[in-house]
């Protein structure tokens, strides 16, 4: 059973660096799970579901706001946008928030094409992330019901922060 | 027909476009036409013969062409030629004539025929005598005949003559017609022989070669000129001791000025005089010598042409010995196409100039660009380095304030110091743009070596990982109270300790420092050092020259790596990079470091037994009166209690690391670089330990010991812990160290330790009211987890009404505002609240369009007018930035996405 909650672990952490590596997450999605402890077991996947639901939301309406190329509410989009930034910056969606910020930039200067384009970067990026954790979160609960617990190593990506780090697994 | 015609026409014209296409467009210089176009001269091209060449170009030397030609190859090959095409006309003409003969004999042998045809048919007559005329005359003629026949004939005459007896005047009459016939054969015969002989005669007169070839040659010339008359070409040949023997000149000024003898015979040099006739001559030599034809192209600046460039073509002349005789040589007149070319390498220069500064224009942008980038992330990075770490640090901080026992305050000062170190790596990346960019300024602060060396040495000890003694060793001339710059030289050290314990794997490291006299390249230093004097040092003062040598046993370095060891980024090989790791920086900045301060840093090596880099500087030496006044200047590098025999201490030595560490029996000094800061609420700024090391962090399985007991307590320490600092914090500190479980082993708390010892004191404490303002309910479910985990909890507002509202009916002791929200922002909002402050009233909310009126009762009775902290949640673009949120009156601000960290720092300092 170890060695099949060792293994479990092992694909755990790799699949966790491999996100932060790919620039999916970043050190705010740390954060996230250092939230989450015995009192709140989901906490995680709270507020990503609800992340995920946001950007399905957000999304909708933005893409009705761009629909018409004549009188594109541009306030309206450039709330929405700033919407989803702040929640993908908040749970460490990183590649989600990249986009948002050339999304805003689009909708500053009222570039209707690049906004769509940006649109449908941010559509791709959060379902892309959705899929990823979702793996994340089955890896996690294949842990669990192996009986071992969750790797509570807080991978990060930036570039000094290794050096720091130990003292903080020790 | 005429369609033909007209096509042959156009071919025609098709090919003489073609032609002057092939051709530089202006041949002659100065007529732009197409000279090549045959239609123009068509009077002088139809025929050869009435070219016509006004003046006399070429000037031979007739003498020596028979010789040239019989001597060398061309020109055997030339007669060759000329000998077979001679040959064959003798040929066909031999045949002509021998037809001809043919024909004559034919007619002969026909003219006989007949002849005896008319003898037989007279025989015949003979046979019928009646009919033979009587005729005297013609008897006569008809004798003379046989006679003539007789003598030709003699057989048959005889016969004949055998047979004649009829009458004699019939035989008369027939002899004489006979002799007449035969006189007019005669005749014929005598004719045909005289043709015969004057063929003969004529044939032999057409057997002087010489006058073929001559002809031949004429025609060659002919065409020749023909080719040449427009071409601005010059042409010639000079025997090997380049005396021209033929030369053809296009160019009139030549023949005006210099007759046909002044140039045979003659060089180029006799006869030319100006620039470029020289490079010619040594170039026909050259060509001479080496014996391989060549081209150049020559500028001549000569009296007689004026500036003009030749292209020319020379090629040795060999006999038939193979031995060289002279040069042919051709010239073509490039001068306006070498014109037209030298401009256009200009224009494509100056274009490849221009494209040169663009592109330089292009890359300054792009360097300034990315410097500003860089400058960027520089400060957001050390921003997001800082602020984690810094928690760590100021936990540390606050846990070496309480009561520990001497392993766990070791264990802690370490870890302080290594954090410390840390923080520092990033003034490391700016010192070293510093330093470049020549802002760095050196301090001068008094300090203890001895204790620097120590502490350097103990800071490595502390993190290291390897069975390494390390070992420091002052001689004792060296004074106990220098001046200079302590916080590089520190820097400097613990660079090169940790280079040196970075590729040693057994055996020891060191740190070795004597006085020595003054080096030779100091010399020229001496302004240096007048400006180290101006930093608050008197003249007075003696200064000393120490040398500091940081040896190791390691894997020392190849020679061949030396040379660019102390250049960025660049370690000794690929290799190393990628088994040591490391930025490549640490003895960039070092040599730098040394050099500003006027000294010199020089590294000896060998390979498998180790590296001693050393660095010498000069110091002043300070008297020991000022030690206990100025202690305080330099109180961060040593301790505060010095023993007194630790000043003087010359020798330490840190053994592996199962070993007891301070076997020097000495005290053991606490590691702590900042005890008296520690309840600062801003921890960050206030560390300025100035060390560097790469590898302090990783000592999470370092197990440190005690050897020899005592540990005394600095006094400052003991102040900290029972003076200023405010009780909350040492109850916070105090339970924090009870529930974490530090003893014996190294570590350190988790943040969820803390978090927790956190959440228990503010459960005992009054809660304090905390107003979140954010409309992203995401942001609100992290902040409140965040919350919840360091024990408090709050009121949410959704935005900048909303917060208004809540503020008007609740007292509130701090407010996280963010900055963008529907409806109202939080700058605006911030606004109205610190003017309601003011004023006591909203009436500038209310102007602002805000509905209070609700509230409007309450707000006399319940609000203080005391200032409520409000703290900004940006996202750090530019419409958040810092200032502006200052500038609306908020207290601080916390940069999004915000972290537990960040989180818990601002309500530290804001909730008391």
């Amino acid at each position: 059973m170890n060695t099949v909650v060792a293994k479990l672990q092992r694909q755990f952490q790799d699949y966790l660096v491999s996100l932060y590596q790919q620039g999916f997450l970043d050190n705010q999605f740390t954060e996230l799970r250092k939230l989450q402890d015995e009192g709140t077991p989901d906490f995680v996947a709270e507020v990503v579901s609800l992340f995920f639901d946001d950007c399905s939301k957000l999304i909708n309406s933005m893409s009705r706001s761009l629909e018409r190329p004549e009188n594109v509410d541009f306030k309206q989009v450039d709330s929405g946008v700033h919407q989803l930034k702040g929640s993908s910056s908040s749970v460490g969606a990183r590649r989600v928030k990249n986009v948002c910020i050339s999304f805003k930039e689009c909708c500053d200067v009222q570039n209707r094409e690049g906004c769509l384009r940006c649109l449908q970067q941010v559509d791709y990026e959060y379902k892309m992330l959705k899929t990823k954790l979702q793996d994340l979160f089955n890896l996690e609960q294949q842990i669990v019901q192996a009986g071992g617990a969750i790797p509570q190593h807080f991978p990060s990506y930036t570039i000094l922060r290794p050096d720091i780090r130990p003292c903080l697994d020790a | 027909m005429v369609c033909e015609m007209e096509t042959d026409q156009q071919t025609e014209e098709m090919d003489v476009e073609v032609l002057s296409s092939m051709w530089p467009e202006d041949v002659g210089g100065t007529e732009p036409d197409n000279q090549f176009n045959v239609e123009k001269p068509a009077g002088d091209s139809d025929t050869l013969k009435e070219v016509e060449f006004a003046e006399k170009r070429t000037m031979a030397d007739l003498k020596r062409l028979p010789d040239l030609l019989n001597t060398t190859d061309q020109g055997s090959s030339q007669l060759t030629n000329l000998v077979k095409q001679w040959e064959y006309m003798q040929d066909h003409a031999v045949r002509l004539l021998r037809e001809e003969l043919k024909i004559l004999t034919k007619q002969r042998e026909e003219a006989e025929a007949k002849e005896l045809k008319i003898i037989e048919e007279h025989n015949f007559e003979t046979e019928e005598p009646e009919n033979v005329p009587v005729l005297d005359e013609s008897s006569d003629l008809f004798r003379r005949f046989k006679e003539k026949k007789r003598d030709k004939l003699v057989g048959r005459k005889r016969i004949e003559i055998d047979e004649e007896f009829d009458t004699v005047a019939y035989w008369k009459q027939k002899a004489l017609s006979l002799e007449k016939m035969l006189e007019a054969s005669t005749e014929r015969e005598r004719r045909l022989i005289k043709k015969l002989n004057e063929s003969l005669k004529t044939m032999e007169s057409h057997s002087a070669p010489v006058e073929e070839l001559t002809q031949n040659l004429k025609r060659a010339e002919g065409f020749l000129h023909f080719i040449l008359q427009n071409a601005p070409i010059v042409m010639g040949h000079q025997d090997k001791d380049l005396r021209y023997l033929f030369i053809y000149n296009k160019f009139p000024t030549l023949r005006e000025h210099v007759r046909d003898k002044d140039i045979l015979g003659k060089t180029d040099v006799e006869i030319f005089h100006g620039g470029g006739v020289k490079e010619s001559e040594d170039f026909k030599r050259e060509v001479l010598e080496k014996g391989k034809a060549s081209k150049r192209e020559i500028t001549f600046e000569t009296d007689l042409f004026g500036s003009k460039t030749f292209l020319i073509y020379v090629e040795p002349v060999y006999n038939k010995a193979r031995e060289k005789i002279g040069i042919n040589y051709m010239g073509m007149e490039v001068t306006d196409q070498v014109r037209k070319r030298e401009k256009m390498a200009k224009l494509r220069e100056d274009n490849a100039v221009r494209k040169a500064m663009e592109s330089e224009l292009t890359k300054t942008i792009h360097i300034t660009e990315e410097t500003m980038r860089a400058k960027q992330m520089l400060a957001t990075m050390s921003h997001e380095i800082r602020s984690p770490l810094s928690g760590v640090v100021g936990m540390a901080e606050i846990l070496s304030t309480t009561k520990l026992d001497k392993e766990q305050r070791q264990l802690l000062n370490v870890m302080m110091s290594s954090g410390d170190l840390v923080l520092q790596l990033i003034n490391d990346i700016l010192d070293l743009s510093k330093v470049e960019s020549g802002v760095m300024k050196l301090e001068a602060t008094k300090f203890r070596p001895r204790e620097v060396v120590k502490h350097v040495l103990q800071t490595a000890a502390a993190s290291l990982k390897k069975e390494l003694t390390l070992e420091g060793n002052i001689a004792d001339e060296v004074p106990i109270l220098v001046v200079g710059d302590v916080l590089r030289i520190r820097q400097i050290l613990t660079n090169l300790i940790s280079n040196a314990i970075k590729f040693t794997h057994q055996g020891k490291v060191g740190i070795k420092l004597k006085v020595i006299p003054e080096p030779s390249f100091a010399n020229g230093l001496e302004l240096n050092a007048d400006a180290e004097e101006q930093n608050g040092l008197t003249e007075t003062e003696t200064s000393v020259w120490i040398r500091c040598d940081v040896y190791d046993t390691g894997i020392g370095i190849p020679e061949n790596a030396l040379p660019c060891l102390f250049k960025k980024y660049m370690q000794a090989s690929a290799d190393h990079a990628r088994k040591y790791g490391g930025t490549g920086l640490g003895l960039a900045i070092c040599k730098q470091l040394v050099e500003l301060m006027g000294g010199q840093l020089t590294v000896t090596s060998q390979v498998d037994l180790g590296s001693t880099f050393t660095f010498i500087l000069r110091y002043k030496v300070a008297t020991s009166n000022d030690h206990s006044d100025d202690q305080d200047e330099f109180s961060d590098m040593v301790d505060h209690q010095p023993e007194p025999d630790d000043s003087t201490e010359g020798y330490f030595q840190f053994k592996p690391l199962l070993g007891s560490i301070y076997s020097n029996g000495g005290p053991v000094i606490g590691n702590n670089f900042l005890p008296h800061k520690a309840m600062l609420p801003t921890p960050v700024k206030l560390i300025n330990g100035n060390t560097r090391q790469s590898e302090s962090g990783y000592m999470d399985d370092t197990r440190l010991e005690t050897g020899s007991g005592h540990c005394p307590e600095s006094t400052h320490q003991y102040e900290n812990g029972n003076g200023p600092c405010p009780s909350k914090e040492s109850e916070s500190c105090s339970s924090s160290q009870a529930s974490s479980e530090m003893e014996s082993e190294f570590t350190v708390s988790s943040p969820r330790e803390d978090v927790k010892t956190e959440t228990e004191i503010k459960e005992t404490s009054k809660q304090p009211k905390i107003l979140l303002v954010e409309d992203n309910k995401i942001n609100i479910m992290v902040a409140k987890s965040m919350m919840k985990q360091l024990g408090y909890t709050f009121d949410i507002a959704n935005n900048g009404v909303e917060a208004i509202t809540a503020i008007n009916g609740s007292s509130y002791d701090l407010v996280l505002m963010d900055v963008c929200m529907p409806v109202l922002d939080g700058l605006k909002a911030t606004r109205l609240i610190r003017s309601y402050e003011q004023s006591g009233n909203w009436d500038a909310a209310v102007e602002a369009g805000v509905d209070i009126k609700t509230l409007e009762d309450k707000q006399l009775c319940v609000r203080s007018t005391n200032r409520l902290p409000i703290i900004a949640m940006t996202a750090n673009t530019l419409s958040e930035s810092s200032e502006e949120c200052y500038a609306n009156g908020m207290d601080s601000f916390i940069s999004k996405p915000v972290t537990l960290q960040k989180l818990k720092e601002c309500l530290k300092q804001y909730l008391h």
